[in-house]
C-alpha cells in the first residue's frame, strides 16, 4: 500500500472543532475539567486524553488587517521520527503500509524518552497509568480503509487523508492559488511529516508552532550507535534504561512533570 | 429557506449578515467552500464582531448591532443609482410598476414615520394601491410615474447616503461601498447572490423589516427563485422549520393558515376573512384554496365525529387584537394569570428574554410540568439563584422524555426537507417518547372530561387519536400514522377529475392517501393535517424515508433524497428563474426548463406555459413579489430605527428614534414593575456599552443537552464576554479576568476575552463600544450550586448563568421576537466598581 499523509488546510478550517470531538469519541477519551481563561481554545494544550486541539489565535497582519488564525495541533507523524528512534520497548513504530507513527500502548513502559525527544512536543505522559499518549492517525480506522476520525468529521474539506503524492500535489496547487503569503509546513524537515499543514500565513506567524523542528543530536547519536549496540546486547527495555541512564541518570518519579501535567489537565 | 443547503454551491456572491454559519451551521460551509473553490464565489461577512465566518470571508465589514436596515438601505440606493437592477425581472415579477395612493407620505417627508400613524398604530389607507373601475391595480410599466412603487422606493432610499449610513452603522465608508459593489454585481441574469441570516436579523424591534430590506435587494437583483439565490433563513434548531410548518406559533394553524379570532363566528365567516382575493386577471392567487386546506385540517382534528362547522366551533379562537407570543405569556404568568404550565422540550428560565422576570413568573404558578432529558434551570427554578424554596408555592413535575435517537419520526430542516429518522437505541430508564407522553396525557384528560364534564368538553372528547395502540397500561404512539394523517386521506370513495389535467379522472377509495394538495377538497371529503405536507406519504410510502442520491439537474437538487415541501420542490419561487417567455435567465444554472410540452427540472412553481403571462409569485394575491409591502404593521418600506436600548441620543436618519409601533412593556398598564429599560429617551451613563448575544459551535440552544456532554463542556466550559482591547484598557481588564456584565435588569459573571476582533465603533464622531456574550449557559451545571443527593452531577462543570438575564421584554413590531441582539450594558472587572 502507498505511503499516506493527512493534510490540514488552514484556509478551509472554520474551527468548528468537529475533529477535536470526533478524536475524543473514536479514541474513547474522557473529557477533563477545563476553565474559560480568555480564549476559545480548550483544552489549552495536548494532554494524555487529548490527542489534538484546534488553536485559536488573534492576529493583526502588518497591514493592520485583523485575522483569526486556526491551527490543528497533533502528532506530525515524522518520516524520521525521534520518538520511534528512542522508544526502547517497540511501543512506537512506523506503520508498515502508510509510514505513519503508530503506538502499541501495551508495550509502553512510561520511560518518557519520546516526550523528551519529540521536536514537536507532542507525546504526553500520564502518571496515573505510567504510559505515554499521542495521536496514532486512528490506526484502527486507516488499517480498515477508513479515514481518520478527524478527517471523517471535517465538513469543509480542511482535513484530507490520501496518498502522499496526491496530497502533496494538491497542497502545492492550493498554496499557489492562495498566493505568496501562504505556506506549507511539514514537508521540509524530519524527512517530511505524514501530517502536514497548508497555512494562509507564513509559519512563523503561528503561536506555538515549531519554527525549525530538529531531531535532537542525542537521538541521532542514539540511532546511529547506541541503539544497534544495545539491541544486540539485550533488547529494547534494557537498552532504553541504558539510554535513560546515560542521558538523564536513573529513572525516578518526577514530581515536577506530574504536577505540570495535572496543571495542564486543570486547564489553568 | 427559499432554496436549500446544497444550493449555496451555486452562488457567485454569498453575504453572511445576521448569522455566523461557520460556528453555528458548520455543515453549510461545505457548500460555501465549494462555491468559493469551484465558482470563484466571493464571501462577504458583515457583523459587529469578527467571527469565525469573517475569518473565512474575502471581505469583512463591521456594523453596529441594530443598524442593518441603514446598511442595506444604502445598498438599495447604490443599486438603483448605478442601475444594477435586473430590469425585466423587476418590471415583470415585482410590484415595482404598481401605483400607490398619492396621499402616501414617507418618513423622509413625515418626521420619520409613514402616513397614518395614530396612537402607536398605523391606519393603512394611504398605503393602498390605486385601482381602476374594475378594481384592477393601476400600473406603469415604464416605472416613471412618481407614485409607482419603483419611484417611491428610489425616493425613500435616496436618504440613505453612504456618508449618513456610515455615521449610523460605524462601518467605514470604503468597506460599505466595497460590499455594495460586490453584492450589486449579482444583478446580471447570469450571476446569483444569496444572503444567509439567522437570529442576528430576527431578534430586533425591526427584525421583520431587516429581512424585508434584503428581500427588496434580492428582487431588484433578480436573485429570488434562481439557483444560488434566495434569502436563507438559517434555522437555529434542527426542527424549528417543522414546528412552524405544523402550527407551533399562536397565530397560525398548520400550513400557515391564519388562526381564527373570536369575531369570526362561523366557518364561512372565517373562510371569507382569511381567503385573499384578487382582480388581477393572470394571477393564480394560490391562497384562494384556503377553504380546502381549512376543511381538510378540521377533518384531521375531528374526522367525521363532527361536521365541519361543528369542528370549527370546537377549535380555540384568539381574542381579537390579543397577542399570545412568548413575551406576553411570561408577562401574564408574572401577573398570576396562569395556574399551570408545561415546559416541553424548552428551557424558558434561560432561553427567553429577561430571565429574571421569567423565573419570577414561574413562582406565580400552582404547578409546572417539565418535560425534558435532564433537569434544567426551568424545572429547578425554585432553587435557583436568589430563590427561597420555602417561599415558592409551585409544584413541579419532571417527566423524562426520550432523545431524538431513542425514537423515530421526522424533522424538517431549513431546506423544508422532511427527513425520516429511525430509532437507534431504546429510551433510557423511565423516559418515554414525547408522543407516548402526549397520548397518555390526552386519554387521561379526555376521561376526566367524560366523567366530570367541563367547558369545551367536546373539543377533547370528539378528537380523533388514531396514532397507535394500547399495550397494557401504556399507549404506544406510532409516528408513521401521524405522518400519514399529516399527508391526508380520502374520507369517502370518490371519482375526481385531475386538477392539473382536464379530462383525466381518477377513482379513490375511502382511506386512500391524497396524492397532492391540489386534490384536497372543501366539502369535508378529504382530511389533511398540514396541506403543505400533502404528497409526502402516498402510494409509494413515506417519501421522507427516501435516500436516493441521483441528481440529473446538475445543480444539486437531489429530488430523491427524502421529501421537501411543497410537493418536493427544492427551490421555491422557481417560476421566477425563467424570463416571461419561459427561458431560464441563466441557462447554465437552469432550475426549470420547458421541454416543448412540460417543465423539466425542479417541480415548477407558479410557472404557467411559456408566454402565458402568469406572474410567478403565486402565493401573493397579485402574483408578483412585494418591493412595497403594505401588509406589515410598521411600514410598507423598511426604515432605520434605533434599537429600543441604544447608545445614541438621536436617530440620525429621522426625528423618530424607535420603531413607532412596538409594544412598550414599561408603559403604564402594559408590562410589570420588572420591565425596565435603559437609555431610551437619552443615553444612560450606567449602561454605556452595546451588548449582544450569540452562540458557539459547541453548545446548542440554552445548553440543556450540550452542557451535560462532557466533551462539549470541556471545549466551551463557561460564560465569557468578548470585548475590544480599547475597552479592556479603559476598564483595566485583561483576558481571563472575571467580569460582571450588568444591564438595567440583572447581571451575569463572565470571563473576559480581550480581542482585536471587536473594535470600537465610530458613530457620528463618538467612540461606541460593543461587547458580546454567548447565551448557552445556566446555573444548573455549575460547580458552586448545591447538589442534593439525587441530583445528577455533570462530569465537566460549566461556569455562569444565562445571558438572557440581561435582555429585556421588548419585541419586534410584527412578531414580538425579543430584541436580544442589541441592548445596553456595563462591564466591570469582578470586585471592581
Amino acid at each position: 500500500m502507498a505511503e499516506k499523509i493527512k493534510l490540514y488546510d488552514g484556509s478551509k478550517c472554520t474551527a468548528c472543532r468537529g475533529c477535536q470531538l470526533a478524536c475524543k469519541q473514536w479514541n474513547g477519551m474522557k473529557a477533563g475539567q477545563t476553565l474559560q481563561t480568555g480564549t476559545y481554545q480548550n483544552p489549552p494544550s495536548l494532554q494524555p486524553n487529548t490527542y489534538m486541539i484546534i488553536h485559536f489565535q488573534d492576529y493583526v497582519d502588518p497591514k493592520g488587517e485583523v485575522k483569526w488564525l486556526f491551527r490543528k495541533e497533533a502528532c506530525m507523524h515524522c518520516t524520521d521520527a525521534a520518538c520511534v528512534t528512542v522508544c526502547p520497548s517497540g511501543a512506537l513504530y512506523y506503520n508498515k503500509d502508510f509510514k505513519t507513527v503508530g503506538m502499541d500502548r501495551e508495550k509502553c513502559i512510561g520511560c518518557k524518552e519520546c516526550v523528551a525527544a519529540c521536536p514537536f512536543e507532542v507525546p504526553r505522559y500520564d502518571a496515573k497509568t505510567d504510559k505515554v499518549y499521542k495521536c496514532d492517525m486512528c490506526e484502527s480506522r486507516i488499517s480498515n480503509k477508513l479515514d481518520p476520525a478527524c478527517v471523517k468529521a471535517c465538513p469543509t474539506g480542511a482535513l484530507k487523508w490520501g496518498d502522499k503524492e496526491d496530497i502533496m500535489n494538491a497542497a502545492a496547487k492550493r498554496k499557489e492559488h492562495l498566493g505568496v503569503v501562504a505556506s506549507t509546513y511539514g514537508d521540509k524537515f524530519v524527512g517530511g511529516t505524514h501530517f502536514m499543514y497548508l497555512l494562509k500565513e507564513q509559519p512563523d506567524v503561528y503561536d506555538g508552532i515549531k519554527k525549525n523542528p530538529k531531531v535532537p543530536l542525542s537521538v541521532t547519536l542514539w540511532k546511529k550507535w547506541v541503539k544497534p549496540l544495545s539491541l544486540l546486547a539485550a533488547g529494547g527495555v534494557i537498552g532504553g534504561s541504558f539510554l535513560h541512564y546515560v542521558l538523564h541518570g536513573p529513572k525516578r518519579p518526577d514530581p515536577e512533570n506530574i504536577a505540570q501535567d495535572e496543571k495542564k489537565q486543570g486547564g489553568a | 429557506m427559499t432554496n436549500h443547503w446544497n444550493d449555496f454551491k451555486n452562488s457567485d456572491v454569498i453575504l453572511i449578515m445576521g448569522s455566523n454559519p461557520a460556528s453555528n451551521h458548520p455543515i453549510s460551509f461545505k457548500w460555501i467552500q465549494e462555491a468559493i473553490d469551484k465558482r470563484g464565489a466571493k464571501l462577504i461577512c458583515v457583523d459587529p464582531r469578527f467571527t469565525q465566518s469573517a475569518a473565512k470571508a474575502h471581505l469583512y465589514a463591521p456594523l453596529r448591532s441594530g443598524t442593518d436596515i441603514a446598511f442595506l438601505g444604502g445598498m438599495i440606493k447604490y443599486i438603483l443609482e448605478k442601475n444594477l437592477i435586473q430590469h425585466e425581472y423587476v418590471v415583470s415579477y415585482t410590484n415595482a410598476s404598481f401605483l400607490v395612493n398619492p396621499a402616501l407620505k414617507m418618513p423622509g417627508e413625515n418626521k420619520g414615520v409613514f402616513s397614518g400613524l395614530t396612537d402607536g398604530k398605523y391606519e393603512k389607507d394611504t398605503w393602498a394601491y390605486q385601482v381602476d373601475a374594475e378594481g384592477v391595480i393601476k400600473k406603469d410599466k415604464t416605472l416613471t410615474d412618481p407614485n409607482c412603487v419603483f419611484q417611491l422606493l428610489k425616493k425613500h432610499y435616496s436618504r440613505y447616503t453612504p456618508e449618513l449610513v456610515s455615521r449610523i452603522t460605524g462601518t467605514p465608508k470604503d468597506k460599505l461601498l466595497e460590499v455594495y459593489k460586490i453584492y450589486g454585481s449579482t444583478g446580471k441574469p447570469d450571476k446569483a447572490g444569496v444572503e444567509l441570516y439567522a437570529m442576528g436579523w430576527t431578534q430586533h424591534t425591526v427584525g421583520v423589516q431587516n429581512i424585508r430590506t434584503m428581500c427588496i435587494i434580492q428582487l431588484l437583483l433578480g436573485n429570488m427563485g434562481i439557483a444560488g439565490g434566495g434569502v436563507a433563513a438559517m434555522r437555529g434548531e434542527s426542527n424549528v422549520q417543522g414546528s412552524t410548518d405544523h402550527g407551533l406559533l399562536f397565530h397560525i394553524w398548520p400550513g400557515y393558515l391564519g388562526a381564527p379570532t373570536a369575531s369570526m363566528k362561523t366557518l364561512k365567516d372565517f373562510n371569507e376573512k382569511r381567503t385573499p382575493k384578487t382582480k388581477e386577471k393572470n394571477s393564480l392567487n394560490w391562497w384562494k384554496n384556503t377553504p380546502k386546506y381549512v376543511a381538510s385540517f378540521l377533518r384531521s382534528m375531528y374526522g367525521t365525529n363532527a361536521t365541519l362547522e361543528e369542528a370549527y366551533q370546537l377549535m380555540p379562537k384568539l381574542d381579537d387584537g390579543a397577542n399570545y407570543s412568548w413575551l406576553t405569556i411570561f408577562d401574564q404568568m408574572y401577573k398570576g394569570k396562569f395556574t399551570g404550565f408545561f415546559a416541553w422540550g424548552m428551557n424558558p428560565a434561560c432561553s427567553g428574554a429577561h430571565s429574571n422576570k421569567t423565573r419570577q413568573a414561574m413562582t406565580k404558578l400552582d404547578w409546572m410540568v417539565n418535560v425534558n432529558l435532564f433537569d434544567n434551570e426551568t424545572g429547578s427554578f425554585w432553587r435557583g439563584p436568589g430563590m427561597d424554596p420555602a417561599k415558592v408555592k409551585t409544584e413541579v413535575f419532571m417527566l423524562p422524555c426520550a432523545s431524538s435517537i431513542e425514537k423515530e419520526g421526522s424533522i424538517a430542516n431549513s431546506s423544508r426537507l422532511m427527513q425520516w429518522r429511525y430509532k437507534a437505541i431504546s429510551p433510557v430508564g423511565l423516559s418515554k417518547p414525547d408522543g407516548d407522553i402526549m397520548s397518555e396525557l390526552y386519554f387521561k384528560t379526555r376521561d376526566l372530561y367524560v366523567k366530570q364534564g367541563g367547558p369545551g368538553k367536546e373539543a377533547l372528547t370528539k378528537l380523533t387519536w388514531p396514532y397507535g395502540k394500547q399495550v397494557g397500561h401504556e399507549f404506544h404512539y406510532e409516528p408513521r400514522k401521524v405522518a400519514a394523517e399529516i399527508n391526508g386521506v380520502f374520507l369517502e370513495n370518490k371519482r375526481m377529475e385531475n386538477p392539473t389535467k382536464k379530462g383525466e379522472f381518477k377513482e379513490f377509495k375511502k382511506g386512500d392517501p391524497v396524492p397532492t394538495f391540489a386534490w384536497l377538497q372543501d366539502d369535508g371529503s378529504t382530511s389533511s393535517g398540514c396541506w403543505v405536507y400533502c404528497g409526502s406519504v402516498g402510494e409509494k410510502g413515506n417519501l421522507a424515508m427516501r435516500r436516493g442520491t441521483k441528481d440529473t439537474s446538475g445543480i444539486g437538487l437531489y429530488p430523491e433524497w427524502a421529501w421537501c415541501w411543497p410537493i418536493n420542490r427544492r427551490i421555491i419561487y422557481n417560476g421566477a428563474s425563467v424570463d416571461p417567455s419561459g427561458k431560464p435567465w441563466d441557462p447554465k444554472r437552469a432550475v426549470i426548463k420547458w421541454d416543448g410540452e412540460k417543465w423539466a427540472g425542479d417541480v415548477p412553481d407558479g410557472a404557467g406555459n411559456p408566454g402565458a403571462g402568469r406572474p410567478p409569485f403565486i402565493m401573493k394575491p397579485d402574483g408578483v413579489a412585494s418591493l412595497f409591502g403594505p401588509g406589515l404593521t410598521d411600514g410598507p418600506f423598511p426604515e432605520h430605527y434605533e434599537p429600543l436600548e441604544c447608545p445614541v441620543e438621536k436617530n440620525l436618519m429621522s426625528p423618530q428614534k424607535n420603531n413607532p409601533v412596538i409594544k412598550r412593556f414599561d408603559a403604564s398598564g402594559v408590562g410589570s414593575d420588572m420591565d425596565v429599560y435603559s437609555g431610551v429617551a437619552s443615553c444612560d451613563p450606567r449602561f454605556p456599552f452595546i451588548g449582544t448575544t450569540y452562540r458557539v459551535s459547541e453548545h446548542w440552544q440554552t445548553g440543556v443537552l450540550t452542557r451535560w456532554c462532557p466533551w462539549l463542556a470541556e471545549m466551551q466550559p463557561g460564560m465569557f464576554v468578548e470585548m475590544s482591547q480599547e475597552l479592556a484598557k479603559e476598564r483595566g481588564i485583561v483576558s481571563g479576568d472575571k467580569c460582571v456584565v450588568k444591564s438595567a435588569r440583572g447581571e451575569v459573571e463572565a470571563t473576559a476575552i480581550v480581542t482585536p476582533r471587536f473594535k470600537p465603533f465610530n458613530i457620528d464622531g463618538n467612540t461606541i463600544h460593543e461587547i458580546g456574550i454567548p447565551w448557552h449557559y445556566g446555573w444548573i451545571t455549575t460547580a458552586d450550586r448545591k447538589y442534593n443527593p439525587n441530583d445528577k452531577k455533570p462530569e465537566v462543570n460549566t461556569f455562569g448563568d444565562a445571558a438572557n438575564i440581561l435582555t429585556s421584554t421588548i419585541g419586534d413590531a410584527n412578531t414580538m421576537i425579543p430584541e436580544s441582539k442589541a441592548f445596553m450594558v456595563n462591564v466591570v472587572k469582578k470586585g471592581g466598581k
